[in-house]
């Protein structure tokens, strides 16, 4: 049942993506920028949901170091990787923006470098975890780095104000003028890949509770 | 005051066991060395444009040399279950923490002073315009080096490939502190005072010292246990 409710969740996910697309495609082009300037419909959504994705880490690692109880780390490590693609799409589709706008695939700038030493952080905690054997301190040792890599996060969404940046100010918080029906297409698009984001972690950690269970029967074998 | 004695004690024997292999110290040193000579090949040295990138170069020559003292910092505790000796003493996790993390700064500030002037004389870089500030910078983002990298090298003793997880782990999570101390330190070789911009760097590098330290204070006691 689970698993239909599931794919039921992606399948609408999916279908407003498709739809809202359809939809974005013929809004009029904007004034100075053009058409790429339509990318923040997707840029800023998968931004802010691998922002999600990195405090449900948090949270999911710290409940994980309180309770000993593993299925905090499988929703943690889920999670996770889940946020690491949608930091991936964040990172490509500014990409594209940057060497339609700015000339250049890649800047050093500030809240770009931030960006990356997310990534490079998070893939460093997949690969920790891929380096210890043993269940419980894998899960322990995973948690205290995701707590140390969530620390970096507020030096990315603060960097912006801290340091001399060419990165666009923020259109939505700080007066940007957004016309309201492209806001709604906006939000659609952030309804859409949270959604997006929700099934795919569900899915991930189904994997991984599987995986411990497989682990743990393999174990009972071998001590047989 | 107890625990003031005990993180002084921890700190105390990591020193004297260093001072008497020197072998964590040695290594470093030369690799310092030999990164230095590499940058030598890698742009031809003019003076000008050396003093302009000292401050990167010369963290970059820090980040690499010091990872050679961390790794050895928990990894040195190994051979004879010293490890868990150290963890069933009766001392706190912080204390044991704290005193590690102490003898690791003193001696990666050890490299750090002895390549300074080293650097100087190879590249004819005049860095000491204004040594006491250039120490206060060294001590602020060497202190952020050693606090991430004791924790990381508690964190990494047991496992695979430690030699490799150590650096990929503290370097992205340092950067921060290094982007910050490369900024201070160049300014600080060309004779600037530090003012306006690179005073919010100074304070980010006050803040990740505080921030890092209080979190690993926290977290020792949960990495040592398991």
């Amino acid at each position: 049942m689970r698993d239909k409710i599931v794919y039921v969740l992606g399948c609408i996910a999916l279908a407003i993506l498709a739809w809202n697309t359809y939809t974005i495609a013929f809004l009029p082009e904007e004034t100075r920028q053009g058409v790429v300037f339509k990318i923040i419909f997707y840029h800023v959504p998968v931004a802010l949901t691998a922002m999600c994705c990195s405090m449900v880490a948090l949270v999911a690692s710290v409940l994980f170091l309180i309770t000993k109880r593993f299925i905090f780390d499988a929703l943690a490590v889920a999670v996770t990787e889940v946020g690491l693609a949608f930091l991936a799409a964040n990172l490509v589709t500014g990409s594209i923006w940057g060497r339609q706008i700015w000339g250049i695939w890649w800047t050093w700038d500030a809240r770009l470098t931030s960006a990356l030493v997310c990534w490079l952080l998070y893939a460093g905690y997949l690969m920790l975890r891929k380096a210890i054997e043993e269940p419980t301190q894998r899960a322990t040792f995973a948690a205290v780095f995701s707590i140390f890599a969530f620390m970096d996060v507020p030096i990315v969404i603060f960097s912006i104000k801290w340091w001399r940046t060419q990165h666009p100010a923020p259109v939505f918080w700080s007066g940007g003028s957004f016309p309201p029906d492209w806001t709604r297409h906006f939000l659609w698009n952030m309804l859409a890949m949270v959604l997006l984001g929700v099934v795919m972690t569900t899915v991930r950690f189904g994997q991984e509770q599987v995986q411990r269970e497989i682990d743990s029967l393999r174990r009972e074998a071998h001590a047989l | 005051m107890r625990l003031v004695r005990q993180v002084l004690t921890i700190a105390a024997k990591d020193l004297r066991a260093e001072l008497r292999t020197k072998e964590a110290i040695n290594a470093s040193l030369a690799f310092a060395l030999v990164i230095l000579l590499m940058f030598s090949f890698a742009f031809d040295p003019e003076a000008d444009t050396t003093r302009e990138i000292s401050g990167g170069l010369l963290w970059i020559v820090f980040a690499f040399a010091g990872t050679l003292i961390l790794n050895r910092s928990f990894a040195r505790e190994i051979p004879n279950d010293c490890l868990d000796a150290l963890i069933s003493a009766p001392i706190p996790g912080a204390a044991l923490f704290l005193g590690k993390a102490i003898a690791n700064f003193l001696m990666v500030l050890a490299v750090e002073l002895v390549s300074l002037p080293i650097f100087g004389i190879f590249y004819n870089v005049h860095w000491a315009q204004q040594p006491a500030q250039l120490f206060g910078v060294l001590v602020l983002a060497t202190w952020g080096l050693t606090v991430i990298g004791t924790i990381f090298s508690a964190l990494t003793v047991n496992i695979r490939l430690r030699e490799v997880m150590l650096p990929m782990l503290t370097y992205p999570i340092l950067v921060p502190a290094l982007m910050g101390a490369m900024r201070l330190t160049a300014v600080l070789v060309l004779g600037k005072p530090i003012a306006g911009d690179d005073l919010s760097w100074l304070k980010m590098l006050i803040g990740f010292d505080v921030m890092y330290t209080a979190a690993s204070l926290v977290l020792i006691e949960t990495v040592l246990v398991s």
